[in-house]
Protein backbone atom coordinates (compact mmCIF):
# COMPACT_ATOMS: atom_id res chain seq x y z
CA UNK A 1 0.00 0.00 0.00
CA UNK A 2 2.83 2.40 0.82
CA UNK A 3 4.31 1.94 -2.65
CA UNK A 4 1.03 2.83 -4.33
CA UNK A 5 0.67 5.78 -1.99
CA UNK A 6 4.16 6.97 -2.87
CA UNK A 7 3.55 6.90 -6.61
CA UNK A 8 0.07 8.42 -6.46
CA UNK A 9 1.54 11.16 -4.34
CA UNK A 10 4.43 11.75 -6.79
CA UNK A 11 2.02 11.80 -9.68
CA UNK A 12 -0.22 14.36 -8.00
CA UNK A 13 2.65 16.47 -6.75
CA UNK A 14 3.61 17.01 -10.37
CA UNK A 15 0.14 17.76 -11.53
CA UNK A 16 -0.59 21.35 -12.47
CA UNK A 17 -3.73 21.36 -10.34
CA UNK A 18 -1.86 20.76 -7.10
CA UNK A 19 0.08 23.94 -7.80
CA UNK A 20 -2.99 25.92 -8.79
CA UNK A 21 -4.58 24.84 -5.52
CA UNK A 22 -1.43 25.65 -3.57
CA UNK A 23 -1.13 29.03 -5.31
CA UNK A 24 -4.74 29.80 -4.52
CA UNK A 25 -4.27 29.24 -0.80
CA UNK A 26 -1.02 31.18 -0.84
CA UNK A 27 -2.75 34.14 -2.46
CA UNK A 28 -5.74 33.83 -0.15
CA UNK A 29 -3.48 33.83 2.90
CA UNK A 30 -1.58 36.92 1.83
CA UNK A 31 -4.70 38.84 0.78
CA UNK A 32 -6.51 38.04 4.03
CA UNK A 33 -3.56 39.09 6.14
CA UNK A 34 -3.07 42.21 4.07
CA UNK A 35 -6.71 43.22 4.50
CA UNK A 36 -7.08 42.24 8.16
CA UNK A 37 -3.56 42.92 9.29
CA UNK A 38 -4.35 40.78 12.29
CA UNK A 39 -3.66 37.07 12.46
CA UNK A 40 -6.56 36.13 14.74
CA UNK A 41 -9.13 38.03 12.67
CA UNK A 42 -7.81 36.46 9.51
CA UNK A 43 -8.29 33.04 11.09
CA UNK A 44 -12.06 33.60 11.39
CA UNK A 45 -12.45 34.67 7.78
CA UNK A 46 -10.29 31.77 6.74
CA UNK A 47 -12.49 29.34 8.65
CA UNK A 48 -15.54 30.28 6.60
CA UNK A 49 -13.62 29.73 3.38
CA UNK A 50 -11.93 26.50 4.39
CA UNK A 51 -15.12 24.92 5.61
CA UNK A 52 -16.87 25.27 2.27
CA UNK A 53 -13.97 25.09 -0.12
CA UNK A 54 -11.86 22.14 1.09
CA UNK A 55 -14.84 19.77 0.89
CA UNK A 56 -15.58 20.95 -2.65
CA UNK A 57 -12.00 20.55 -3.84
CA UNK A 58 -11.67 17.20 -2.06
CA UNK A 59 -14.85 15.94 -3.70
CA UNK A 60 -13.84 17.03 -7.20
CA UNK A 61 -10.25 15.80 -6.90
CA UNK A 62 -11.42 12.49 -5.47
CA UNK A 63 -13.83 11.57 -8.27
CA UNK A 64 -11.53 13.02 -10.93
CA UNK A 65 -8.55 11.03 -9.75
CA UNK A 66 -10.49 7.79 -9.48
CA UNK A 67 -11.98 7.99 -12.96
CA UNK A 68 -8.77 9.27 -14.57
CA UNK A 69 -6.63 6.51 -13.14
CA UNK A 70 -9.13 3.75 -13.85
CA UNK A 71 -7.10 2.04 -16.57
CA UNK A 72 -3.97 2.35 -14.50
CA UNK A 73 -5.79 0.82 -11.54
CA UNK A 74 -6.57 -2.12 -13.82
CA UNK A 75 -2.89 -2.51 -14.60
CA UNK A 76 -2.12 -2.51 -10.89
CA UNK A 77 -4.87 -5.03 -10.25
CA UNK A 78 -2.98 -7.49 -12.45
CA UNK A 79 0.03 -7.21 -10.13
CA UNK A 80 0.34 -9.33 -7.01
CA UNK A 81 -1.18 -6.73 -4.69
CA UNK A 82 -4.46 -6.80 -2.80
CA UNK A 83 -7.07 -4.61 -4.44
CA UNK A 84 -7.94 -2.89 -1.18
CA UNK A 85 -4.31 -1.79 -0.85
CA UNK A 86 -4.34 -0.25 -4.32
CA UNK A 87 -7.45 1.83 -3.74
CA UNK A 88 -6.50 2.80 -0.20
CA UNK A 89 -3.02 3.82 -1.38
CA UNK A 90 -4.53 6.08 -4.03
CA UNK A 91 -7.00 7.49 -1.55
CA UNK A 92 -4.31 8.44 0.95
CA UNK A 93 -2.17 9.82 -1.90
CA UNK A 94 -4.92 12.19 -3.06
CA UNK A 95 -5.89 13.28 0.46
CA UNK A 96 -2.31 13.82 1.50
CA UNK A 97 -1.32 15.91 -1.50
CA UNK A 98 -4.42 18.10 -1.06
CA UNK A 99 -3.60 18.51 2.61
CA UNK A 100 -0.04 19.46 1.78
CA UNK A 101 -1.26 22.15 -0.64
CA UNK A 102 -3.52 23.50 2.10
CA UNK A 103 -0.95 23.45 4.90
CA UNK A 104 1.87 24.95 2.85
CA UNK A 105 -0.32 27.41 0.97
CA UNK A 106 -1.77 28.89 4.14
CA UNK A 107 1.17 28.17 6.39
CA UNK A 108 3.72 30.24 4.47
CA UNK A 109 1.91 33.60 4.58
CA UNK A 110 0.86 33.15 8.21
CA UNK A 111 4.35 32.24 9.32
CA UNK A 112 5.74 35.23 7.45
CA UNK A 113 3.23 37.47 9.21
CA UNK A 114 4.49 36.37 12.57
CA UNK A 115 2.23 33.48 13.43
CA UNK A 116 4.71 32.02 15.88
CA UNK A 117 4.66 35.17 17.96
CA UNK A 118 0.90 35.48 17.88
CA UNK A 119 -1.61 34.00 20.29
CA UNK A 120 -3.58 32.63 17.36
CA UNK A 121 -1.16 29.81 16.69
CA UNK A 122 -3.42 27.16 18.26
CA UNK A 123 -6.48 28.51 16.46
CA UNK A 124 -4.60 28.41 13.21
CA UNK A 125 -3.25 24.94 13.93
CA UNK A 126 -6.74 23.65 14.64
CA UNK A 127 -7.96 25.22 11.42
CA UNK A 128 -5.38 23.26 9.46
CA UNK A 129 -6.25 20.05 11.33
CA UNK A 130 -9.91 20.53 10.49
CA UNK A 131 -9.02 21.32 6.88
CA UNK A 132 -7.02 18.09 6.71
CA UNK A 133 -9.92 16.14 8.20
CA UNK A 134 -12.30 17.63 5.65
CA UNK A 135 -9.93 16.61 2.86
CA UNK A 136 -9.72 13.04 4.09
CA UNK A 137 -13.49 12.84 4.68
CA UNK A 138 -14.59 14.23 1.36
CA UNK A 139 -12.07 12.34 -0.71
CA UNK A 140 -13.27 9.17 1.04
CA UNK A 141 -16.91 10.02 0.35
CA UNK A 142 -16.23 10.83 -3.28
CA UNK A 143 -14.21 7.61 -3.68
CA UNK A 144 -17.23 5.75 -2.35
CA UNK A 145 -19.44 7.40 -4.91
CA UNK A 146 -16.98 6.75 -7.74
CA UNK A 147 -16.56 3.09 -6.76
CA UNK A 148 -20.32 2.57 -6.86
CA UNK A 149 -20.95 4.48 -10.09
CA UNK A 150 -19.59 3.14 -13.38
CA UNK A 151 -20.73 6.16 -15.37
CA UNK A 152 -18.26 9.02 -15.03
CA UNK A 153 -20.76 11.82 -15.61
CA UNK A 154 -23.24 10.38 -13.13
CA UNK A 155 -20.44 9.88 -10.60
CA UNK A 156 -19.43 13.52 -10.93
CA UNK A 157 -23.04 14.59 -10.60
CA UNK A 158 -23.65 12.56 -7.46
CA UNK A 159 -20.42 13.80 -5.90
CA UNK A 160 -21.23 17.47 -6.50
CA UNK A 161 -24.74 16.85 -5.24
CA UNK A 162 -23.32 15.32 -2.08
CA UNK A 163 -21.17 18.38 -1.50
CA UNK A 164 -24.08 20.73 -2.18
CA UNK A 165 -26.22 18.72 0.21
CA UNK A 166 -23.75 18.80 3.07
CA UNK A 167 -22.40 22.32 2.53
CA UNK A 168 -25.57 24.23 1.70
CA UNK A 169 -28.88 22.38 1.66
CA UNK A 170 -28.36 20.53 4.93
CA UNK A 171 -28.15 23.79 6.87
CA UNK A 172 -31.27 25.08 5.19
CA UNK A 173 -33.26 21.94 6.02
CA UNK A 174 -31.89 22.03 9.52
CA UNK A 175 -33.02 25.62 10.03
CA UNK A 176 -36.46 24.93 8.60
CA UNK A 177 -36.94 21.94 10.89
CA UNK A 178 -35.85 24.01 13.89
CA UNK A 179 -38.42 26.67 12.98
CA UNK A 180 -41.19 24.17 12.31
CA UNK A 181 -40.70 22.20 15.49
CA UNK A 182 -39.71 24.98 17.80
CA UNK A 183 -42.38 23.99 20.31
CA UNK A 184 -40.56 20.75 21.01
CA UNK A 185 -37.29 20.26 22.83
CA UNK A 186 -34.74 20.18 20.05
CA UNK A 187 -31.44 19.85 21.89
CA UNK A 188 -30.88 16.18 21.22
CA UNK A 189 -32.13 16.46 17.66
CA UNK A 190 -29.82 19.31 16.81
CA UNK A 191 -26.88 17.60 18.47
CA UNK A 192 -27.49 14.49 16.41
CA UNK A 193 -28.09 16.48 13.24
CA UNK A 194 -24.76 18.22 13.66
CA UNK A 195 -22.95 14.94 14.07
CA UNK A 196 -24.33 13.80 10.73
CA UNK A 197 -22.68 16.63 8.86
CA UNK A 198 -18.89 16.88 8.93
CA UNK A 199 -18.97 20.49 7.74
CA UNK A 200 -21.20 21.65 10.61
CA UNK A 201 -19.13 19.63 12.99
CA UNK A 202 -15.91 21.29 11.82
CA UNK A 203 -17.45 24.72 12.12
CA UNK A 204 -18.50 24.11 15.68
CA UNK A 205 -15.15 22.62 16.55
CA UNK A 206 -13.32 25.73 15.38
CA UNK A 207 -15.80 28.14 16.96
CA UNK A 208 -15.47 26.33 20.28
CA UNK A 209 -11.73 26.83 20.09
CA UNK A 210 -12.03 30.47 19.07
CA UNK A 211 -14.55 30.91 21.87
CA UNK A 212 -16.76 33.35 20.01
CA UNK A 213 -20.20 32.61 21.38
CA UNK A 214 -21.80 35.20 19.11
CA UNK A 215 -20.93 33.09 16.08
CA UNK A 216 -21.75 29.72 17.59
CA UNK A 217 -25.39 29.75 16.58
CA UNK A 218 -28.03 27.51 18.12
CA UNK A 219 -26.29 24.17 17.63
CA UNK A 220 -23.00 25.57 18.80
CA UNK A 221 -24.61 26.88 21.95
CA UNK A 222 -26.31 23.54 22.60
CA UNK A 223 -23.03 21.82 21.94
CA UNK A 224 -21.20 24.01 24.37
CA UNK A 225 -23.87 23.63 27.05
CA UNK A 226 -24.02 19.90 26.60
CA UNK A 227 -20.37 19.04 26.32
CA UNK A 228 -18.49 22.04 27.65
CA UNK A 229 -15.63 23.44 25.60
CA UNK A 230 -12.93 20.84 26.01
CA UNK A 231 -15.15 17.76 26.03
CA UNK A 232 -17.11 19.22 23.13
CA UNK A 233 -13.95 19.58 21.11
CA UNK A 234 -12.79 16.11 21.96
CA UNK A 235 -16.09 14.49 21.04
CA UNK A 236 -16.40 16.42 17.79
CA UNK A 237 -12.87 15.41 16.84
CA UNK A 238 -13.82 11.83 17.59
CA UNK A 239 -16.86 12.05 15.34
CA UNK A 240 -14.65 13.48 12.59
CA UNK A 241 -12.44 10.41 12.90
CA UNK A 242 -15.57 8.28 12.52
CA UNK A 243 -16.41 10.26 9.40
CA UNK A 244 -13.14 9.12 7.86
CA UNK A 245 -13.33 5.59 9.19
CA UNK A 246 -16.88 4.68 8.15
CA UNK A 247 -16.47 5.60 4.45
CA UNK A 248 -13.22 3.61 4.46
CA UNK A 249 -15.09 0.60 5.84
CA UNK A 250 -17.70 0.89 3.13
CA UNK A 251 -14.95 1.24 0.52
CA UNK A 252 -13.46 -2.07 1.68
CA UNK A 253 -16.83 -3.76 1.67
CA UNK A 254 -17.60 -2.47 -1.83
CA UNK A 255 -14.20 -3.54 -3.13
CA UNK A 256 -14.78 -7.15 -2.14
CA UNK A 257 -17.59 -7.39 -4.67
CA UNK A 258 -16.55 -4.89 -7.29
CA UNK A 259 -15.85 -5.89 -10.90
CA UNK A 260 -13.22 -3.85 -12.70
CA UNK B 1 -2.24 -25.66 -15.98
CA UNK B 2 -5.48 -23.64 -15.90
CA UNK B 3 -8.66 -25.42 -14.85
CA UNK B 4 -11.91 -23.47 -15.04
CA UNK B 5 -15.08 -25.23 -13.92
CA UNK B 6 -18.69 -24.17 -14.30
CA UNK B 7 -17.97 -20.45 -14.28
CA UNK B 8 -21.01 -18.16 -14.11
CA UNK B 9 -21.01 -14.40 -14.29
CA UNK B 10 -23.77 -11.95 -15.00
CA UNK B 11 -23.84 -8.17 -14.91
CA UNK B 12 -27.35 -7.31 -13.83
CA UNK B 13 -29.68 -9.13 -16.20
CA UNK B 14 -26.98 -9.75 -18.78
CA UNK B 15 -25.45 -13.21 -18.49
CA UNK B 16 -21.91 -13.14 -19.83
CA UNK B 17 -20.41 -16.43 -18.69
CA UNK B 18 -22.87 -19.27 -18.50
CA UNK B 19 -21.34 -22.39 -17.01
CA UNK B 20 -18.01 -22.13 -18.79
CA UNK B 21 -15.57 -25.05 -18.50
CA UNK B 22 -12.06 -24.72 -19.84
CA UNK B 23 -8.82 -26.49 -19.27
CA UNK B 24 -5.57 -25.26 -20.73
CA UNK B 25 -2.41 -27.30 -20.59
CA UNK B 26 1.03 -25.85 -20.10
CA UNK B 27 2.92 -24.47 -23.09
CA UNK B 28 1.70 -23.00 -26.37
CA UNK B 29 -0.21 -20.05 -27.74
CA UNK B 30 -3.97 -20.02 -27.25
CA UNK B 31 -6.14 -17.54 -29.11
CA UNK B 32 -9.36 -16.69 -27.28
CA UNK B 33 -11.85 -15.69 -29.97
CA UNK B 34 -15.51 -14.91 -30.18
CA UNK B 35 -17.94 -12.25 -31.39
CA UNK B 36 -18.24 -8.92 -29.58
CA UNK B 37 -19.73 -9.38 -26.16
CA UNK B 38 -19.11 -13.12 -26.04
CA UNK B 39 -17.26 -12.85 -22.72
CA UNK B 40 -13.60 -12.95 -23.79
CA UNK B 41 -12.53 -10.01 -21.68
CA UNK B 42 -14.73 -11.13 -18.78
CA UNK B 43 -13.12 -14.57 -18.90
CA UNK B 44 -9.63 -13.06 -18.81
CA UNK B 45 -10.57 -10.64 -16.07
CA UNK B 46 -11.96 -13.40 -13.85
CA UNK B 47 -8.69 -15.22 -14.35
CA UNK B 48 -6.89 -12.09 -13.17
CA UNK B 49 -9.21 -11.58 -10.23
CA UNK B 50 -10.56 -8.26 -11.53
CA UNK B 51 -14.05 -9.61 -12.10
CA UNK B 52 -15.55 -11.72 -9.35
CA UNK B 53 -17.61 -14.64 -10.71
CA UNK B 54 -21.04 -15.51 -9.32
CA UNK B 55 -20.09 -19.17 -9.04
CA UNK B 56 -17.59 -21.68 -10.32
CA UNK B 57 -13.93 -22.31 -9.68
CA UNK B 58 -10.61 -21.41 -11.25
CA UNK B 59 -7.43 -23.29 -10.40
CA UNK B 60 -3.89 -22.57 -11.47
CA UNK B 61 -1.54 -25.56 -11.02
CA UNK B 62 -4.28 -27.22 -9.00
CA UNK B 63 -4.60 -24.33 -6.54
CA UNK B 64 -7.76 -22.31 -6.23
CA UNK B 65 -7.07 -18.66 -7.07
CA UNK B 66 -10.38 -16.90 -6.44
CA UNK B 67 -9.99 -14.17 -3.83
CA UNK B 68 -6.20 -14.55 -3.69
CA UNK B 69 -3.54 -12.22 -5.01
CA UNK B 70 -0.07 -13.81 -4.69
CA UNK B 71 -0.63 -16.02 -7.75
CA UNK B 72 -0.51 -12.91 -9.94
CA UNK B 73 3.23 -12.82 -9.42
CA UNK B 74 3.37 -15.78 -11.82
CA UNK B 75 1.50 -14.17 -14.67
CA UNK B 76 1.99 -11.18 -16.96
CA UNK B 77 -0.96 -9.24 -18.31
CA UNK B 78 -1.18 -6.77 -21.17
CA UNK B 79 -4.35 -4.70 -20.76
CA UNK B 80 -6.39 -3.60 -23.74
CA UNK B 81 -6.15 0.14 -23.23
CA UNK B 82 -2.91 1.49 -21.86
CA UNK B 83 -3.48 4.57 -19.79
CA UNK B 84 -0.88 5.51 -17.24
CA UNK B 85 -0.56 8.32 -14.67
CA UNK B 86 0.17 11.28 -16.95
CA UNK B 87 2.71 12.96 -14.69
CA UNK B 88 5.09 10.03 -14.25
CA UNK B 89 7.91 9.44 -16.72
CA UNK B 90 8.38 6.17 -18.59
CA UNK B 91 11.39 5.12 -16.52
CA UNK B 92 9.57 5.96 -13.28
CA UNK B 93 6.65 3.80 -14.32
CA UNK B 94 8.93 0.89 -15.16
CA UNK B 95 10.69 1.33 -11.84
CA UNK B 96 7.38 1.39 -10.04
CA UNK B 97 6.05 -1.82 -11.60
CA UNK B 98 9.39 -3.51 -10.90
CA UNK B 99 9.10 -2.30 -7.34
CA UNK B 100 5.64 -3.82 -7.00
CA UNK B 101 6.68 -7.31 -7.99
CA UNK B 102 9.07 -9.37 -5.91
CA UNK B 103 10.87 -10.77 -8.94
CA UNK B 104 13.72 -9.89 -11.29
CA UNK B 105 12.95 -7.90 -14.42
CA UNK B 106 14.79 -7.56 -17.67
CA UNK B 107 13.59 -4.39 -19.34
CA UNK B 108 16.79 -3.14 -21.03
CA UNK B 109 16.62 -5.41 -24.09
CA UNK B 110 12.93 -4.66 -24.59
CA UNK B 111 13.44 -0.91 -24.36
CA UNK B 112 16.04 -0.96 -27.12
CA UNK B 113 14.00 -3.47 -29.16
CA UNK B 114 11.09 -1.02 -29.31
CA UNK B 115 13.32 2.05 -29.59
CA UNK B 116 12.05 3.62 -26.37
CA UNK B 117 15.40 4.99 -25.12
CA UNK B 118 14.54 8.54 -26.15
CA UNK B 119 11.20 8.39 -24.37
CA UNK B 120 12.45 7.21 -20.98
CA UNK B 121 12.51 10.68 -19.45
CA UNK B 122 9.27 11.82 -21.12
CA UNK B 123 6.03 12.09 -19.21
CA UNK B 124 3.50 9.40 -20.03
CA UNK B 125 0.81 11.97 -20.69
CA UNK B 126 2.77 13.30 -23.67
CA UNK B 127 3.19 9.97 -25.47
CA UNK B 128 1.21 8.86 -28.53
CA UNK B 129 -1.12 5.87 -28.36
CA UNK B 130 1.32 3.57 -30.16
CA UNK B 131 4.23 4.55 -27.92
CA UNK B 132 2.08 3.95 -24.85
CA UNK B 133 1.27 0.50 -26.18
CA UNK B 134 5.01 -0.17 -26.59
CA UNK B 135 5.57 0.84 -22.96
CA UNK B 136 2.68 -1.45 -22.09
CA UNK B 137 4.39 -4.32 -23.92
CA UNK B 138 7.70 -3.66 -22.16
CA UNK B 139 5.90 -3.74 -18.79
CA UNK B 140 4.28 -7.05 -19.70
CA UNK B 141 7.26 -8.91 -21.11
CA UNK B 142 9.96 -7.71 -18.74
CA UNK B 143 9.08 -10.36 -16.16
CA UNK B 144 9.75 -14.03 -16.57
CA UNK B 145 6.38 -15.68 -15.85
CA UNK B 146 4.91 -18.94 -17.02
CA UNK B 147 1.54 -17.50 -17.98
CA UNK B 148 1.19 -14.48 -20.28
CA UNK B 149 -2.18 -12.91 -21.04
CA UNK B 150 -2.44 -10.44 -23.93
CA UNK B 151 -5.65 -8.49 -24.52
CA UNK B 152 -5.64 -7.03 -28.04
CA UNK B 153 -1.84 -6.68 -28.14
CA UNK B 154 -1.61 -5.30 -31.68
CA UNK B 155 -3.60 -2.09 -31.08
CA UNK B 156 -1.81 0.97 -32.42
CA UNK B 157 1.48 -0.75 -33.29
CA UNK B 158 3.44 0.10 -36.43
CA UNK B 159 4.51 -2.82 -38.71
CA UNK B 160 8.04 -3.07 -37.31
CA UNK B 161 6.86 -3.19 -33.71
CA UNK B 162 4.28 -5.76 -34.72
CA UNK B 163 7.07 -7.97 -36.09
CA UNK B 164 9.01 -7.50 -32.85
CA UNK B 165 5.93 -8.41 -30.85
CA UNK B 166 5.42 -11.62 -32.82
CA UNK B 167 9.07 -12.54 -32.30
CA UNK B 168 8.71 -11.89 -28.58
CA UNK B 169 5.67 -14.12 -28.37
CA UNK B 170 7.46 -16.90 -30.26
CA UNK B 171 10.48 -16.61 -27.97
CA UNK B 172 8.28 -16.98 -24.90
CA UNK B 173 6.59 -19.99 -26.44
CA UNK B 174 9.98 -21.58 -27.15
CA UNK B 175 10.67 -21.32 -23.43
CA UNK B 176 7.61 -23.43 -22.73
CA UNK B 177 5.32 -20.63 -21.55
CA UNK B 178 1.57 -20.52 -21.88
CA UNK B 179 0.25 -17.50 -23.75
CA UNK B 180 -3.40 -16.44 -23.98
CA UNK B 181 -4.28 -13.87 -26.62
CA UNK B 182 -7.53 -12.17 -27.53
CA UNK B 183 -7.69 -10.36 -30.83
CA UNK B 184 -9.96 -9.62 -33.76
CA UNK B 185 -7.18 -9.79 -36.31
CA UNK B 186 -7.45 -13.24 -37.87
CA UNK B 187 -4.22 -13.11 -39.86
CA UNK B 188 -2.40 -12.59 -36.55
CA UNK B 189 -4.14 -15.64 -35.08
CA UNK B 190 -3.43 -17.72 -38.17
CA UNK B 191 0.23 -16.82 -37.96
CA UNK B 192 0.98 -17.47 -34.30
CA UNK B 193 -1.75 -19.41 -32.53
CA UNK B 194 -1.46 -23.13 -31.80
CA UNK B 195 -4.97 -23.56 -30.52
CA UNK B 196 -8.22 -21.69 -30.75
CA UNK B 197 -10.69 -21.28 -27.91
CA UNK B 198 -13.94 -20.00 -29.36
CA UNK B 199 -16.50 -18.46 -27.03
CA UNK B 200 -20.17 -18.14 -27.85
CA UNK B 201 -23.01 -17.24 -25.47
CA UNK B 202 -20.78 -17.53 -22.45
CA UNK B 203 -19.62 -21.07 -23.17
CA UNK B 204 -16.73 -22.66 -25.01
CA UNK B 205 -18.13 -23.46 -28.43
CA UNK B 206 -14.97 -24.80 -29.98
CA UNK B 207 -11.53 -25.68 -28.69
CA UNK B 208 -8.83 -27.17 -30.86
CA UNK B 209 -6.13 -26.49 -33.42
CA UNK B 210 -6.59 -24.24 -36.44
CA UNK B 211 -6.39 -27.25 -38.78
CA UNK B 212 -9.21 -29.04 -37.00
CA UNK B 213 -11.33 -25.90 -37.14
CA UNK B 214 -10.71 -25.47 -40.86
CA UNK B 215 -11.55 -29.12 -41.48
CA UNK B 216 -14.73 -29.01 -39.40
CA UNK B 217 -16.09 -25.92 -41.08
CA UNK B 218 -14.88 -26.84 -44.53
CA UNK B 219 -13.14 -23.53 -45.08
CA UNK B 220 -9.49 -23.13 -46.03
CA UNK B 221 -9.37 -19.60 -44.76
CA UNK B 222 -9.40 -19.01 -40.97
CA UNK B 223 -11.37 -15.80 -41.26
CA UNK B 224 -14.16 -17.56 -43.17
CA UNK B 225 -14.12 -20.46 -40.70
CA UNK B 226 -14.50 -18.09 -37.74
CA UNK B 227 -17.18 -16.11 -39.57
CA UNK B 228 -19.12 -19.34 -40.01
CA UNK B 229 -18.85 -20.07 -36.28
CA UNK B 230 -20.08 -16.58 -35.43
CA UNK B 231 -22.95 -16.76 -37.91
CA UNK B 232 -24.35 -19.70 -35.88
CA UNK B 233 -25.11 -17.19 -33.17
CA UNK B 234 -27.49 -15.39 -35.50
CA UNK B 235 -28.99 -18.55 -36.97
Amino acid sequence: MLKILKYSFYDLMRSRWSYVYFGFYLLLGFVLLFLNNDVSKAVITLMNIIIVLTPLIGTIFGVMYYYNSKEFTELLLAQPIQRSHIIRGQYVGVSLSLTLSLVLGLGIPFVLYGLFMSAAIFDFGLLLVVGAFLNFIFVALSYNIALSTENKIKGFGYAILMWLMLAVIYDGLFMISLLLFNEYPLDTFSLAATMFNPIDLSRILILLQLDISALLGYTGAVFKKFFGTSFGMLSSLLVLVLWVWLPLLRMNWKLKKKDF
Amino acid sequence: MIEIKDLHKSFGKLTVLDGLDLSIKKGGIFAVLGPNGSGKTTLIKTLLGMVIPNSGSIALHGQDILGKHQYRNHLNYLPQIANFPPNLTVSELIKMVKNLRPKAANEKGLISLFGLEDFLSKKLGNLSGGTKQKVNIVLTFMFDSELIILDEPTTGLDPISLIHLKQLIQQEKAQGKTILITTHIMSFVDEIADEIVFLLDGKIYFKGSIEVLKKETGHKDLEAAIAQLISKQYA
